[in-house]
């Protein structure tokens, strides 16, 4: 069988892919920067907090790494509302991305902070720092570069991991090839414009990842 | 309208969720075969295997499994071949599989100590002989906590064939929850389903990664 490829399409929807790689930028730049906010607190708690919060935490953690992010999302979209909380889609997918990366985040974050020397707490006390002033001003950065690279993957996964999102009728990139080829009706190219396309989003968010981590550390070995 | 109680959903649920359990399986088994080819490519000592192996891995894990999924749906239609949900699930899932699963089974492969590749060379072996009786055993006690943790990512890798039209778990959780209108309910149970499935091999992997550490801390 000979397969006539067409792409000829493409020029006309552009905008429509331009669209749709903005709300998935979006998204995962509201999710990356809230989600790990999420995290390094349930880091937080989980490494040095008070007893009594950490058994909600680990609750939280394992109960989000064992359940697939599509339930979570339909949860947040299509359950809550009946306890009258009522979401648009993108502020729906926006609390999923954040839910979900805070739980990841948290286990990788907390390795981080667990590595650091006993010495470093000693000499914060030391010089008068409160516990939290301690990981505010001298566990924290160092804890984050050690696990830097680790956090920056889990970053991109939840990225790819949004394309599910369109199941909700978010705009994204997923939504817009599904709307393309809908017209079209060449499902195969579209979808394949739509996979290189993320897969340049994955290596561009990698990239900017770790010069995000260049510029907050400072340049010099734990 | 029907009334629905607890148990007939719960019912409902279990049923399809063998599904999920069966192409977690077949993709978890067929996704390590060919992961076994891409670890081997991976490690090769032809510099243009090692460059395709690579190439294949960043494909993979660098584009979502979602656009993968419908790639294979329309892709195997492009054959001629109508293709029955299942085919494209799996025929996806092995192959997303199989490059994570080579890549973390290549790490452990280059955990294992220079020492051992020299000190087997030394004693006569070739490659496959180094493989079978130096490397590979070492590696493998290495490789086990990971590549069971990552069977987590594949059962739930499972739900998004729900959105090729594969009847799962996550598909029968939408198709309950429209019968139904107990969304909250629903989705609460199906995530409860699959914790049940994904905890014990989370467990079993932490469990196995402290195990074996302490194994290794003999040496």
């Amino acid at each position: 069988m000979q397969y006539q490829w067409n792409f000829d399409w493409l020029a006309n929807y552009m905008p429509v892919f331009v669209n749709g790689v903005a709300i998935t930028i979006e998204l995962i730049l509201v999710g990356a920067v809230l989600g790990v906010c999420l995290g390094i607190v349930c880091a937080w708690v989980r490494a040095l907090g008070p007893v009594w919060l950490k058994p909600f935490v680990a609750a939280y953690v394992e109960l989000i790494r064992n359940t697939p992010f599509l339930i979570q999302l339909f949860f947040i979209f299509f359950g809550l509302p009946s306890l009258g909380m009522k979401l648009t889609a993108l502020q729906a997918a926006n609390i999923a991305m954040v839910v979900n990366l805070g739980a990841y985040s948290c286990e990788i974050i907390r390795a981080g902070i667990q590595a650091t020397p006993r010495g470093q707490f000693e000499a914060g006390a030391s010089l008068a720092m409160t516990p939290l002033q301690t990981f505010r001003h001298v566990v924290l950065v160092p804890a984050l570069q050690r696990i830097w690279p680790a956090l920056a993957s889990q970053i991109v996964i939840v990225m790819l991991g949004s394309s599910v999102v369109s199941q909700i009728a978010v705009e994204d990139l997923t939504f817009a090839s599904n709307f393309v080829q809908s017209r079209n009706f060449r499902a195969f190219e579209t979808y394949l414009v739509a996979t290189l396309t993320y897969l340049a989003l994955a290596i561009a968010l990698r990239k900017v990842l770790d010069g995000v981590g260049w510029v907050i550390f400072p340049r010099r070995k734990v | 309208m029907a009334q629905f109680t607890v148990f007939d959903i719960l019912r409902n649920l279990l049923l399809a969720t063998q599904w999920t359990v069966v192409l977690s399986i077949v993709s978890f088994i067929g996704g390590g075969l060919v992961g076994m080819l891409v670890l081997f490519a991976r490690i090769s000592n032809r510099g243009w295997l090692r460059l395709l192996g690579r190439g294949y891995v960043e494909l993979f894990q660098g584009t979502p499994l979602l656009m993968q999924l419908f790639l294979a749906f329309f892709g195997l239609a492009l054959f001629g071949i109508s293709v029955p949900a299942w085919l494209a699930a799996g025929l996806a899932l092995i192959l997303w599989t199989a490059a994570f699963l080579g890549e973390i089974w290549r790490g452990c492969v280059q955990a294992v100590a220079k020492g051992q590749w020299e000190a087997s060379a030394s004693l006569g072996m070739g490659y496959f002989q180094q493989m079978q009786h130096v490397i590979l055993p070492q590696a493998l006690r290495v490789a086990i906590p990971p590549t069971v943790g990552f069977s987590v990512q594949v059962v739930k890798g499972t739900a998004l064939t729900s959105i090729i039209g594969f009847i799962e778990l996550t598909r029968a959780g939408t198709v309950v929850t429209n019968a139904t209108y107990q969304p909250f309910l629903v989705y609460g149970l199906v995530a409860l389903i699959y914790f049940c499935l994904c905890w014990p091999l989370s467990r079993a992997s932490q469990i196995l990664e402290r195990k074996l550490n302490v194994a290794h801390s003999h040496h």
